[in-house]
């Protein structure tokens, strides 16, 4: 990271599904910023909204869901306002998605060679002699032979494989800003690992910003540069990923820090957090943590808790940092 | 021979559950050797956890051992008599007493029944109760048991009316509603939001200790493998391609594990501390991807990827012996 310039600004963001059970406020006034070059890890459990957020700062959300407020400020235009035709000149050219489980979204009648060269069609560029040349670049770049898996159907390589073939063709038009959703987690852990070692590598040799998606805190650890814990639709607490690690705020991240069963660490420390998540047709009123959370205050279940900056740049939505 | 201190409940013996598929396009047939030559001792009350990569064999031996599936070839013991020679009674006193515990909890409950038809059916069916009273008497102990409480609401409640985890512990009532000896947990918290998942770990401990259940618990997550099997004193045993390649008490696999296949796995496993994940990188093994089950490497099923292989490696199949005390392991570099 050079400077801490922004590259995405997003400002009080909510996203509703409309459902059968009523409005589903799948994401809920959430800000924060993605800073050029960095690796920005989005941490929580199945259910807080992270899929909701990736899905909304393209604009690829399903169609009973929709952006009810706030902003997504990119190279000065703000993408929650832009006209559909201007962002299909964002999608993959500038941002890219790799959505989550879309190892199984890869047309099994359709060779890796054909996936780029649709892709890039759609796309608008049809020179397929320049699309092969560079998913070969990419590939090789990937750690994959070029030659043998362009012609291999997608069901003849291995999750790994088609899991590298999805993020080279993510790259495929030189996007700025590469959205990971889940990209390991259906993944054994040697696969895993060279992934992550893959995506260390990736940032050395190409100039990219990521946002890195997932359940698993351990791979947060590994491989971001700051983390943002999402909590039922919102994010409780951003920050440095060595700070937030060592010394962190919220009752959530500790707790959910606890609750992880690790290799390292004692056992006899490691608990689970009681209760389970709310339902966000219904969310609890003031901190949605309230019912689960040790620490809470009286205001808790009242008023939604402010925004804190606990350390320079290590933002904490808290009401045990705020002054009264 | 494995060693135990407790008598032992259920003995895998030189157990082989192979499948015949059809191999390409050419419809050859080929043969998946799933579990080759597996021998595993399970205590009565004792914990052995099965860890490893997808398809190397964990679900199959853990139906095999629940009677789901016929060994191939070698035998399965329960309380020391060998299940292919059982009569019809003793038989059905090995099915009942181990269960299994599946890894979807929404796959695994029918959504047209309550909670109550889904515990009070294995009740009946195994005839463990007499009246509708006595059913519901039982039910609403063994929800107590799971911490679903009060009893009498989730008793009328249909699946999709309760969490992963609620749904999860209503699986696991209704594996212990038959008083088993055995539940084999196959990745039973893999659906569950991670907070919670320590808590169904925790309910099963507690449930050993109340109703002295033992458990072959499977998982492909080291950290959920060491708390399952340290907290309850229990073993690991790491699978490779059907075999065992090393098993031993929960904190010497992680700490010091002997194989080169579990020190890969432990070496590549990301932990949730920046400064040690970073230092972590992809261990040195000649190749990244597992062999095809349908065609596995001779000898030892690993040295196509072990970074320690020597010329034996290819040939002849290491047998798994004591390394220290409680601690086996199946190498070429142990064994003089
Ligand atoms: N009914 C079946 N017919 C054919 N092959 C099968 C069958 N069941 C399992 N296999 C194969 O046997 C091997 C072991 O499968 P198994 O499901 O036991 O693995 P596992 O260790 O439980 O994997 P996972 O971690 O993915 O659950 C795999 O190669 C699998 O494809
Ligand atoms: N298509 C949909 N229709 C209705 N609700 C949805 C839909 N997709 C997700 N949700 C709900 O939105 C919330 C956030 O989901 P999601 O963004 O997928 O979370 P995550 O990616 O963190 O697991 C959840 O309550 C989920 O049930
Ligand atoms: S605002 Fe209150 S309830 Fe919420 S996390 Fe902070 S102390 Fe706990
Ligand atoms: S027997 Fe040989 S190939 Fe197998 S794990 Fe040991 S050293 Fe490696
Ligand atoms: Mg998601
Ligand atoms: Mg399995």
């Amino acid at each position: 990271m050079r400077t801490a310039e922004p590259i995405i600004e997003i400002r009080g963001l909510s996203t509703v599904y409309y459902s059968l059970r009523g409005l589903v406020k799948a994401v809920d006034n959430v800000s924060f910023s993605v800073i050029r070059g960095e690796v920005l890890g989005i941490v929580g459990e199945s259910g807080s909204g992270k899929s909701t957020l990736s899905m909304s700062i393209l604009r690829v959300l399903p169609l009973n869901a929709r952006i009810v407020a706030g902003s997504i400020m990119y190279n000065g235009t703000d993408l929650v306002k832009l006209p559909e035709q201007e962002m299909k000149k964002i999608r993959w050219h500038k941002i890219s998605l790799v959505p989550q489980a879309a190892l199984n979204a890869l047309n099994p009648t359709m060779k890796i060679k054909e996936h780029f060269i649709e892709t890039a069609k759609y796309h608008g560029i049809r020179d397929k002699k320049s699309i092969v040349e560079k998913a070969s670049e990419l590939l090789e770049l990937l750690r994959l032979e070029p030659p043998r898996v362009l012609e291999s159907y997608p069901h003849e390589l291995s999750g790994g494989m088609k899991q590298r073939v999805l993020i080279a063709l993510a790259l495929l038009l030189d996007p700025e800003v590469l959205i990971l959703d889940e990209p390991t987690t259906a993944l054994d852990v040697l696969t895993q690992r060279a992934i992550l070692d893959l995506l260390k590598d990736l940032r050395k040799k190409i100039d990219i910003t990521m946002i890195f998606i997932t359940h698993d805190i351990a791979v947060i650890a590994d491989l971001a540069d700051r983390v943002a814990v999402m909590y039922a639709g919102k994010i409780v607490e951003i920050g440095d990923v060595f700070t937030v690690f060592k010394s962190p705020y919220h009752p959530y991240t500790r707790a959910l820090i606890r609750s992880i069963p690790s290799i390292i660490g004692s056992v006899e420390e490691m608990k689970p957090i009681p209760g389970s998540p709310p339902d966000l047709v219904n969310p609890p009123p003031g901190c949605r943590f309230h019912p689960r959370c040790s620490e809470k205050l009286p205001i808790c279940s009242e008023k939604e808790p402010p925004i804190v900056e606990v350390k320079p740049g290590h933002m904490v939505y808290c009401w045990l940092y705020a002054k009264r | 021979m494995l060693r135990t201190v407790n008598a032992p409940l259920i003995e895998a013996r030189n157990l082989r559950v192979y499948f015949y598929v059809k191999k390409g396009a050419l419809g050859k047939r080929g043969i998946v050797k799933a579990v080759d030559g597996v021998d595993l001792v399970i205590e009565e009350k004792g914990i052995v956890t099965l860890v490893g990569e997808s398809g190397c064999g964990k679900t199959t031996l853990g139906k095999t051992i629940a009677g789901l599936l016929r060994p191939t070839s070698g035998e399965i013991l329960f309380r020391g008599k060998s299940v292919a020679k059982m009569n019809k009674k003793e038989y059905m006193e090995y099915r009942r007493s181990v269960q299994i515990v599946h890894q979807d909890p929404y796959a695994s409950l029918n959504p047209t029944k309550t909670v109550f038809q889904a515990l009070s059916y294995p009740l009946t069916r195994w005839k463990l109760v007499r009246s509708r009273a006595e059913a519901e008497e039982r039910v609403k102990e063994l929800l107590r048991l799971v911490g679903l409480t009060p009893p009498e609401e989730f008793m009328r409640k249909y699946p999709h009316q309760l969490s992963g985890g609620q749904r999860q512990r209503v699986v696991i009532a209704r594996a212990i509603s038959v008083n088993p000896s055995l539940v084999v947990a196959d990745e039973p918290i893999t659906m569950i939001d991670v907070s919670l998942r320590l808590g169904i770990l925790d309910l099963l401990l507690r449930l050993r200790e109340e109703l002295g259940t033992a458990y072959l618990f499977i998982t492909h997550d080291f950290g959920a493998a060491r708390y399952f099997s340290a907290k309850g004193g229990g073993v690991i045993a790491v699978m490779y391609l059907g075999k065992i390649v090393e098993i031993g008490p929960a904190e010497e696999v992680i700490q010091h594990p002997l194989h080169p296949y579990t020190k890969a796995l432990i070496d590549a496993v990301p932990v949730p501390d920046p400064e040690i994940s970073r230092k972590k990188r992809m261990p040195p093994l000649r190749s990244l991807d597992i062999p095809s089950p349908l065609n596995p490497p001779p000898g030892c099923k690993f040295h196509t990827r072990c970074p320690d292989a020597m010329p034996v490696c290819a040939k002849k199949e290491p047998p798994l012996i004591e390394a220290r005390p409680g601690h086996y392991v199946a190498c070429w570099l142990y064994t003089k």
